[in-house]
């Protein structure tokens, strides 16, 4: 039940526990910093490399830069200084070697004047590819992600958790190598979260993305990520670096355990530490 | 299948239908018990009377009025919605142009109306010219505003696709303005109206036009009041039948998807 998009082999060789081996990083950041143009440092210069097939995850208290990161990181924004790569290359590369990536927002942001169906084959008809090679590829990842029902609704007439789908869907489409997600979970209650995150840390394996996470909520990060970059703000900046060791792709007995259980506790604690005002004599 | 009173359509037909006819009734009789003059205040059976006695002038009348009308509302949809998509082109061309576009608006037809009828030789031509600078506006501001009211979010999600101009435009911007654009299409569609009958009056003056405008004038000349009465009648009965069908059209296409139309459903 490995689900792939037809006509779109993907890597085997991939290799999913180590980041080592001859797969370069999916994306490089070297020394990338940002200063916003009102003279605010939004993060201070950060070495990152995200290995490929990885679910890395950003967390943090609110001004640590975690969703500049993820700009970076999607090529939104520039950085002041420094530079990124993404598959060892420049961001001009990206797309032509059939690497892609995508962006899932906060919001669900759909089209409501369009049906599901025509909203998850939104990236596709803006990339020319036409109707009839869309369908079962816009078919599929809508089944993917359990709305095979409701491919004929218009998103007014699905909840927060169905619309969020949707978007996630619409993500999957292009059958994208590094999946960017902004807090795509952040407006829905909990029960709803849980279960998006469990399909999630599916989706992911099955279709051996990269994904690069942002997100408020440590059980989340904890259930998700085989790391998870702690950030401090003032100026935004890598804290510390967890590593989840727990096999994936995880269920919810894993959400019970008290492994998961002491993860949490101990990213609570760097959290807390994070949070507290730098050490004085730090900046001048 | 309901009982009558209880479904809805049945209670939002009936009852204005209901009041309609109390207030005629109430009208017929108290203009007899207080035996008003014709000549002051024809009773409705008066303007029926007129109404069908007249009945081939006022229909050439009305297909006069209703020509100018349309042609000026047409006129106003194409080029309102062409200014709108200059205008969201660039700020600069909406920042220099709007002004006088709020300068066309805010002038009285009936001001510029003369000046127009002796200007252009051809009266049809010069009434239309008239009714479509007062139809004109609201469809500028509103398919502006909505060519501009794009979900900021999606406009990202284009962006990042890289998503052409032509594009964004057909695919994001036009679906989304469409809400505005129906809004203003009904203001519009009365205006013109509004605007054929005021230039119909000025220019009826000169005897030159034969709308429903020129009915009316003429039977407040020869004190023939029902005349007056029926004219008025099928001028607003025009008024109710245009934004009636704009309100259709709107909803036509948008009750999948807008909240303004949704509703009717569920």
């Amino acid at each position: 039940m490995n689900a792939i998009v037809p006509g779109e082999p993907l890597n085997e060789s991939t290799n999913r526990v180590t980041a080592g081996g001859d797969q370069p990083p999916a994306v490089e950041i070297l020394s990338a910093e940002k200063v916003f143009s009102n003279g605010t440092r939004g993060l201070a210069p950060i070495d990152l490399s995200i290995a490929d097939g990885e679910f890395l995850t950003l967390i943090g208290p609110s001004g640590c830069g975690k969703s500049t990161l993820l700009k970076l990181i999607a090529n939104l924004i520039e950085p002041s200084d420094g530079r990124l790569l993404w598959w060892r290359g420049d961001f001009g590369q990206v797309g032509q070697d059939g690497r892609r990536f995508a962006f899932v927002f906060q919001e669900p942001t759909l089209m409501p004047w369009a049906r599901v169906d025509a909203n998850v084959r939104l990236p596709l008809e803006l990339a020319d590819v036409a109707k009839a090679k869309a369908a079962p590829i816009v078919a599929e990842a809508i089944e993917l992600v359990g709305l095979s029902k409701f491919t004929r609704h218009f998103p007014r007439q699905l909840s927060g958790g169905m619309k969020m789908r949707v978007s996630i869907a619409r993500a999957l489409v292009t059958n994208p190598n590094l999946l960017l997600m902004d807090e795509p979970f952040g407006a829905l209650d909990e029960f709803t979260r849980n279960k998006l995150d469990a399909d999630l840390v599916r989706l992911w394996w099955e279709r051996k993305l990269t994904a690069v996470f942002v997100t408020h909520s440590i059980y989340e990060a904890v259930f998700l990520s085989t790391r998870i970059i702690v950030m401090a703000a003032n100026p935004g900046r890598i804290f510390r670096t967890m590593t989840i060791d727990h096999p994936q792709p995880r269920d919810e007995e894993f959400r019970g355990s008290s492994k998961f259980a002491a993860y949490c506790r101990e990213l609570s604690t760097w959290l807390a530490e994070a949070s507290l005002p730098p050490v004085s004599g730090g900046t001048p | 299948m309901k009982p009558l009173l209880q479904s809805e359509t049945f209670v939002r037909i009936a009852a204005p239908l209901a009041v309609g006819i109390l207030l005629i009734g109430m009208w017929e009789i108290g203009c007899r018990l207080a035996s008003i003059p014709v000549y002051l205040f024809p009773r409705p059976s008066d303007i029926f009377v007129s109404l069908i006695k007249n009945g081939p002038s006022l229909l050439r009348a009305l297909l006069v009025t209703l020509r100018v009308t349309l042609q000026a509302f047409a006129a106003a949809v194409v080029l309102g919605t062409l200014i709108a998509f200059t205008f969201v082109q660039s700020r600069a061309i909406e920042v220099s142009l709007f002004p006088y576009a709020v300068l066309l608006q805010v002038t009285p037809v009936v001001a510029i109306a003369p000046l127009i009828i002796i200007l252009v030789k051809n009266t049809q031509l010069s009434l239309t010219i008239c009714a479509t600078l007062v139809a004109l506006f609201p469809i500028i501001s509103n398919t502006t505003l909505g060519l501009r009211s794009v979900d900021p979010g999606l406009a990202n999600y284009f962006r990042m696709n890289r998503a052409g101009r032509l594009k964004t435009l057909i695919k994001l911007k036009i679906p989304g303005a469409l809400p505005y654009f129906f809004g203003g299409l009904r203001i519009s569609s009365g205006l013109a109206l509004i605007g054929a009958v005021v230039a119909e009056f000025v220019a009826g003056t000169g005897g030159r036009s034969s709308g429903l405008a020129y009915e009316i004038l003429d039977a407040g000349f020869t004190l023939d009041i029902p005349r007056m009465f029926a004219a008025l009648l099928l001028i607003t009965l025009t008024g109710v039948v245009l934004f009636g069908a704009m309100v259709s059209l709107s909803k036509l296409a948008l009750s999948n998807w807008h909240e303004s139309e949704i509703g009717a459903e569920t």
